[in-house]
């Protein structure tokens, strides 16, 4: 018996609608069909009424969870990949992040967001959207890695009363694997050491925590022990674990998969230069996708993103250093 | 507790709807004149949006909802704001930014709403209210709520967004109770309608939608009543979402910082550009009410007075108070500020 990453989203929407009346999901072919990528599967006959089709919307998909946590509901909004959500924006940056601030009454709701790249899926739909979230204030951003954590920070994510993005990574749907559904939780706003390291700290989040294992792996083979840093939620976050990782090592090499202009690695790779300075032993380094669409052949993505080959580089030269 | 709401409800219901249109629009006219003023003597930060021309068509929908409905108003609606139950005092509060109003200074003038009483604080994004408007409306299904309405409206601008037409639309798949107010004034900011839109009449587009439409003489305050009323009414009797186009001239630029001679003159002069005050004092003196109206108006200036010199004592926003917290998660509000 095993869960998979996905299997432990569908059950934490399966727990959540069960335990709560005001949560409901909204999406795109999520209903009788179960999800694009079969997230909500058998929800809608378990709950009826309660796991709605929305039209191709983002726009008014967003726009009406926003109105329905406003009078009191819990809205989980399953958009089909994240690179859609773009189309949404609008409602979810100046809406749903206003909300609070403006009226003084929270706005809960989680837009679940499929994201990142798989081999194939081209320019608009492998897309990671969390910077641009994580850059408006108001919202809460989940980037989780673990089968646990997918399931307990999303449980926390529509428990919360303010609107949460879940990033929930594609190529992590199937082939990750936990035992069982984990029985506690680690608060999502605490960033986990997911691999204690001496030499040099790596903070990945998302898909790219299992890339940054891998090249830990690797350079222990050489003698270098990496602590890998997972963030799991990248706003707020969690700064106070990455600066007690950074006292340890001395070295930091920050990893995205999205873009190279600003977002959560340069976020980190600034607040441990401008917090930890006397810290460093090297400068302090960052990895990210390169700067143009994501490709789509096997052969051009796996040179456009960050993999473990090339963590590993990177960590030898800020071990070098 | 219940019981005093519900008769207030019935005794506001037994009330002339007319009376309650002419209430709602002198007070509306008499504070946007004021705010005016208010604009040019440089005591309001930001801009001053009026809804003068435009009182009839906005005071008719804010009288035809009642409590437990939901109204989100757009930047002419403040007649339609005060017909539904806003206390007049917190559109000076959000004008003049104090603390005490219900965006505390944080958001101001038209952007102001108040979740508790049904009115949702619009953001200035056009069309977005639609959806938003659908939301609570399915939210209160969900809550097996019944009898309850959503009324928002829209500029002949905002008809053309991607997010007007995603919402009228889902709201039609969903066959929400909601009202989609139009007030086609001919101009968005200085674009005329024939630089945004090329069908001859917004209302044709109600079919398309799969939806009632209803069109109306936006300067006729009795045939407004009539017309949005109905509207409300076949929403609230189920018969699904309801498009309102009233045809109108705001007599005013966008905003107080625009002199709006855009406006072309023919059409000012034409029946178009009667202005709906005059037209309704006159309908009110042929119903015998000529002196009730006066009454009113005097009401509204010394209701307006009063709220302009309540609020200039009142305090007004202290960044060093402020929390500055835009999550409200007690227990990680540390966590998010540092965020």
């Amino acid at each position: 018996m095993s869960v998979t990453y996905l299997d432990a989203i569908r059950a934490a929407q399966e727990k959540a609608l069960q335990n709560d009346p005001s949560v409901f999901i909204y999406g795109q072919d999520v209903g009788k069909f179960g999800g694009a990528f079969k997230a909500t599967k058998n929800l809608a006959e378990k709950f009826p009424g309660r796991v709605i089709d929305s039209p191709i919307s983002e726009d008014a998909m967003v726009g009406l969870a926003v109105g329905a946590a406003m009078e009191g509901m819990r809205p989980v909004v399953e958009m089909q990949f994240a690179d859609f959500s773009t189309v949404g924006l609008n409602q979810m940056l100046n809406h749903a992040a206003t909300t609070y601030w403006r009226t003084g009454r929270p706005c809960p709701m989680v837009l679940r967001l499929p994201s990142g790249g798989t081999p194939g899926s081209g320019p608009f739909h492998s897309q990671s959207m969390e910077a641009i979230y994580a850059h408006y204030p108001g919202l809460v951003v989940m980037t989780p890695a673990t089968v646990a954590d997918a399931y307990s920070m999303l449980l926390e994510a529509i428990a919360m009363p303010d609107p949460v993005v879940f990033c929930e990574h594609k190529l992590l749907y199937y082939h990750l694997k936990a035992k069982s559904l984990p029985a506690e939780a680690v608060p999502a706003f605490k960033a986990h050491v997911a691999r204690p390291g001496r030499d040099v700290t790596c903070v990945a989040y998302s898909a790219m925590v299992h890339e940054a294992l891998a090249a830990a792996e690797e350079l222990a083979g050489e003698g270098y022990e990496t602590e890998v840093v997972d963030l799991r939620t990248v706003k707020p976050l969690d700064t106070d674990t990455i600066l007690a990782s950074v006292a340890r090592t001395g070295r930091l090499l920050a990893v995205g998969e999205s873009w190279p202009w600003g977002g959560v690695s340069a976020e980190v790779v600034s607040r441990v230069a401008s917090e930890g300075f006397e810290l460093l032993d090297a400068p302090p380094r960052r990895l990210n996708a390169k700067d143009t669409p994501i490709p789509y052949h096997p052969n051009l993505w796996s040179a456009h993103r960050p993999t473990a080959v090339r963590i590993a580089e990177a960590l030898r030269e800020v071990l070098r250093y | 507790m219940m019981d005093r709401e519900v008769g207030k409800a019935s005794s506001q219901a037994e009330q002339d709807p007319m009376e309650r249109m002419s209430r709602a629009m002198l007070r509306a006219r008499v504070l946007e004149d004021k705010l005016a003023s208010l604009y040019r003597a440089g005591r309001i930060v930001g801009g001053v949006y009026l809804g003068r021309g435009q009182e009839g068509l906005s005071a008719a929908g804010g009288v035809a909802l009642r409590k437990g409905d939901v109204l989100a108003p757009l930047i002419r609606d403040m007649a339609g704001r005060l017909g539904f139950g806003e206390p007049l005092v917190d559109a000076v509060r959000a004008y003049l930014g104090s603390k005490l109003g219900p965006m505390k200074g944080r958001d101001g003038n038209i952007h102001r709403g108040d979740l508790s009483r049904g009115i949702l604080p619009m953001i200035s994004h056009l069309g977005a209210m639609v959806s938003a408007t659908a939301g609570v409306l399915l939210a209160k299904r969900m809550k097996k709520e019944k009898g309850f309405v959503g009324l928002t409206s829209a500029g002949d601008g905002a008809t053309s967004t991607g997010s007007f037409h995603e919402g009228l639309n889902v709201a039609a798949v969903e066959k929400l109770p909601l009202v989609v107010v139009v007030a086609d004034n001919g101009y968005a900011y200085s674009t005329p309608n024939d630089r945004q839109f090329a069908c001859t009449d917004l209302l044709d587009r109600a079919k398309g939608y799969g939806v009632e439409g209803h069109g109306v003489d936006g300067t006729d305050p009795e045939a407004c009543w009539e017309v949005v009323g109905r509207a409300v009414q076949r929403a609230r009797e189920g018969a699904g979402p309801q498009l309102v186009v009233g045809r109108l001239l705001r007599l005013c630029g966008h905003g107080e910082h625009d002199d709006g001679l855009y406006i072309d003159k023919k059409m000012k002069s034409s029946d178009r550009g009667r202005d709906c005050m005059e037209v309704l004092r006159d309908q009110m003196k042929s119903r015998g009410l000529g002196q009730d109206w006066d009454r009113w108006e005097k009401e509204a200036q010394d209701e307006v007075e009063g709220a302009v010199k309540k609020v200039a004592e009142e305090p007004l926003p202290d960044p060093f108070e402020e929390d500055w917290r835009a999550t409200s998660m007690v227990g990680a509000a540390e966590a998010v500020q540092k965020g």
